[in-house]
């Protein structure tokens, strides 16, 4: 068993026994959905409008050669520098480079999973750089140095009375339980960053092709600072965050909202197009777009699974997926959490290391219910297990159902052995809740029903022998 | 109408009352009901496991099992799910896609054929006492199965029906992941439980005995006394 099997096992166990953690994210999830259905009807149809985002994600990753060769041509056409990176290492090893020949010492970032996912902050901290998350939430989970608990809302599992007691600890702050007073003392600490950084980090939420843009969404109007007061910005896109048009956006900017926070609109919505023109007065003076493969082109060539990279990040199948509200954030252990993270996370760091996340499912389809691009989130799941089986298929398996099989393929047998497991069940009773029991992972909490006297298939017999024609 | 009756293996070893209620129902509305005695397995538990091989093995036999039956009304709606939208998955590119493809618009869930099928929603049931009702997700989001339990369970007399406000969450048993991941499939169930017993209601009812087990298992454990109920187990009390 790997590792990473056993972490998240051990921090399931933990946080499914933490009813007050639970109790915590389930309530916070539900406020969402309220949100999140109101503004669902300013749409004049959510499904319609999901279907046409399915098929504008649909045209954009199938020709995502040709949209991604506008993109950079536009981009490039402004002044800004494009560097297509395969790996995460490629990746860091261009912003380093950057950061040497720039002599930058700190660096302002604003919210991007795509750092996380090639673990940015580490490197550029190892080769000295001082770097300063600008979103709240990220600031939060900086200063615990943690990892984000949900890839649009880090700090959800924080209690406000949680982050007095950090900010006290961290930044010397009077202790308060209101928010406004909460996010003042960030935001005091954060506007010397601002204009102490030599370099600004950001994500992307998408890149327009037509145009050569790249478009930021966020509620606090740190990115719009991180991206504009230093005079690097570095935007970090994994190529799949591409949309053919600027007019897409006209869709994809209000759902992004609604399914991601339950909001009709993000509060800043902003485009960025270069670094700063001749004649204009502030902007960067280097613009640095990167575009991230690390793996996506894989997924890109599986037909089954491509559609995983419609996905926007919005992080509704989190919202609704009875295992994240059970089992939080911090158990996945991977960068993208949920549903979608269990989906992508086996194409991106390995099957066999990470295919344990498509087994820890109910597979309900809450996801793919909720998810605004279509993504079939569920059955990707079913296919992950198929696929880890077929290229290293556990022992233990393939004999059990085999034998599963095999009893199944004859009636007789079938019949025989649900006769001998009712005869032999009272004896369960001796072992039950011990280590004999064969069903300890049911009975430990639930209790089991006994096998019945007369099966189905008895009182059919008994029934036909009553009345040959079938009828009562 | 002749109405092939599919009978998921652990409805016929351990809960062999909602067979029996079904038939009761399905013999009432006029419906001719045969059991095709060679049915054992649909095969979901090695197809979910990934075991796609040893799912195709049982699968196969079921496909000749119903190979002549012109309407199967099955009493689960994760068994049904297996039969019509499953099996054409797992037999893409060999020999039994066409029979799984023809077998797949032949299948039912039970309270679908119903209402949908036989165009029926008052069955001539009487039940006294408050129902609330659970929504298995395989029925739910895979076949569409919604209103159609409900509106069976609005024309039985006597009978209250009580939404709870988890009706579509998951109760976590998903199969081999009640077993896997017991923590988390007992966690999921606790929240259902507590759900059902806000209501305040006498019997949870759904159209997934498999659901059931998994809410039963719970609520006896707490000491809970709420019956676990097979929507077939309501419409067959006159």
């Amino acid at each position: 068993m790997s590792t990473h099997v056993q972490d998240f096992k051990r921090m399931a166990s933990r946080y499914t026994a933490d009813l007050r953690h639970r109790g915590l994210i389930q309530r916070a999830l539900r406020s969402y959905e309220v949100k999140r259905d109101e503004n669902k009807q300013r749409f004049q149809s959510w499904e319609e409008a999901r279907q046409a985002a399915s098929e504008i994600k649909w045209e954009a990753i199938n020709h995502l050669d040709r949209h991604l060769q506008e993109l950079i041509t536009k981009l490039e056409a402004r002044g800004t520098k494009v560097f297509v990176a395969g790996t995460g290492a490629q990746a860091r090893d261009y912003i380093l480079s950057v950061v040497k020949e720039n002599n930058v010492r700190t660096i302002i970032k604003s919210k991007s999973m795509t750092t996380e996912e090639i673990d940015l902050n580490e490197a550029l901290e190892h080769d000295g750089c001082t770097v300063f998350e600008s979103d709240l939430g990220e600031y939060i989970v900086q200063l615990r140095h943690e990892k984000p608990y949900h890839l649009v809302f880090p700090a959800m599992h924080l209690t406000r009375d949680e982050i007095s007691d950090l900010f006290e600890k961290e930044l010397g702050s009077e202790p308060t339980s209101n928010p406004e007073e909460l996010t003042m003392i960030a935001r005091r600490a954060m506007r010397q960053n601002y204009c102490r950084a030599d370099m600004g980090i950001s994500g992307a939420n998408f890149a327009v092709a037509e145009t050569g843009m790249i478009s930021i969404t966020e509620n606090e109007g740190n990115a719009r600072l991180t991206t504009s007061l230093p005079k690097i910005h570095v935007a970090i896109v994994g190529i799949e965050k591409v949309l053919p048009r600027l007019e897409d956006l006209a869709l994809f900017l209000p759902m992004l909202a609604t399914a991601g926070a339950g909001q009709a609109l993000t509060c800043y919505n902003t485009l960025y197009g270069g670094p700063r023109q001749p004649g204009e007065v502030d902007g960067p003076e280097q613009f640095h777009v990167v575009l991230l493969d690390n793996r996506r082109t894989e997924l890109l060539a599986d037909p089954e699974q491509r559609d995983a990279l419609h996905c926007i990040r919005c992080g509704a199948c989190l919202n609704v997926c009875p295992i994240f509200k059970n089992v939080g954030g911090h158990s996945y252990g991977t960068t993208y959490q949920g549903p979608i993270g269990s989906v992508i996370t086996p194409h991106l760091r390995g099957l066999q290391d990470w295919k344990h996340l498509s087994n820890a499912s109910s597979l309900c389809g809450a996801c793919t219910e909720a998810c605004p691009v279509g993504i079939d989130l569920h059955h990707h799941l079913i296919q992950n297990r198929r696929n880890a089986n077929q290229s290293k298929p556990s022992m233990v398996e393939k004999i059990l159902y085999g034998l599963f099989a095999f009893q199944m393929r004859d009636p007789w047998l079938y019949r025989i052995s649900g006769k001998l497991a009712a005869f032999f069940y009272p004896l369960h009773r001796l072992i039950k809740g011990t280590t004999l029991d064969p069903l300890i992972n049911w009975t430990k909490t639930r209790e089991f029903p006994a096998p019945a006297q007369e099966s189905f298939h008895d009182y059919w017999r008994k029934k036909k022998k009553e009345s040959p024609d079938g009828r009562s | 109408m002749k109405v092939s009756l599919a009978i998921p293996c652990f409805v016929d070893q351990i809960y062999p009352q909602v067979g029996v209620s079904a038939v009761k129902v399905l013999e009432r509305l006029g419906c001719e009901v045969d059991y095709p005695e060679g049915q054992t397995c649909c095969g979901q538990p090695p197809f979910n496991s990934g075991c796609w091989d040893e799912a195709r093995a049982v699968a196969e036999h079921a496909l000749e099992v119903f190979a002549d039956s012109e309407v199967i009304v099955n009493l689960s709606g994760s068994c049904g799910t297996m039969m019509k939208i499953f099996y054409p998955d797992i037999f893409k590119g060999t020999a039994q896609h066409f029979a799984a493809l023809k077998l797949a618009p032949r299948v039912y869930e039970f309270s679908d054929f119903l209402v949908n099928k036989l165009g029926v929603r008052d069955v001539g049931a009487r039940f006294a006492g408050t129902a609330t009702f659970h929504d298995g997700c395989h029925g739910l989001r895979e076949l569409g199965v919604e209103s159609q339990p409900r509106e069976l369970l609005r024309h039985v007399r006597d009978l209250t029906l009580i939404e709870m406000k988890e009706a579509k969450t998951c109760c976590g048993f998903g199969g081999t992941f009640a077993v896997k991941f017991p923590m988390i499939s007992t966690a999921m169930d606790e929240v259902k439980c507590a759900s059902i017993l806000e209501t305040e209601a006498d019997c949870v009812v759904s159209n997934d005995s498999s659901c059931l087990m998994q809410i039963e298992g719970l609520l006896r454990r707490q000491g809970r006394s709420t019956r676990c109920l097979h929507l077939a187990e309501v419409l067959a009390q006159t």
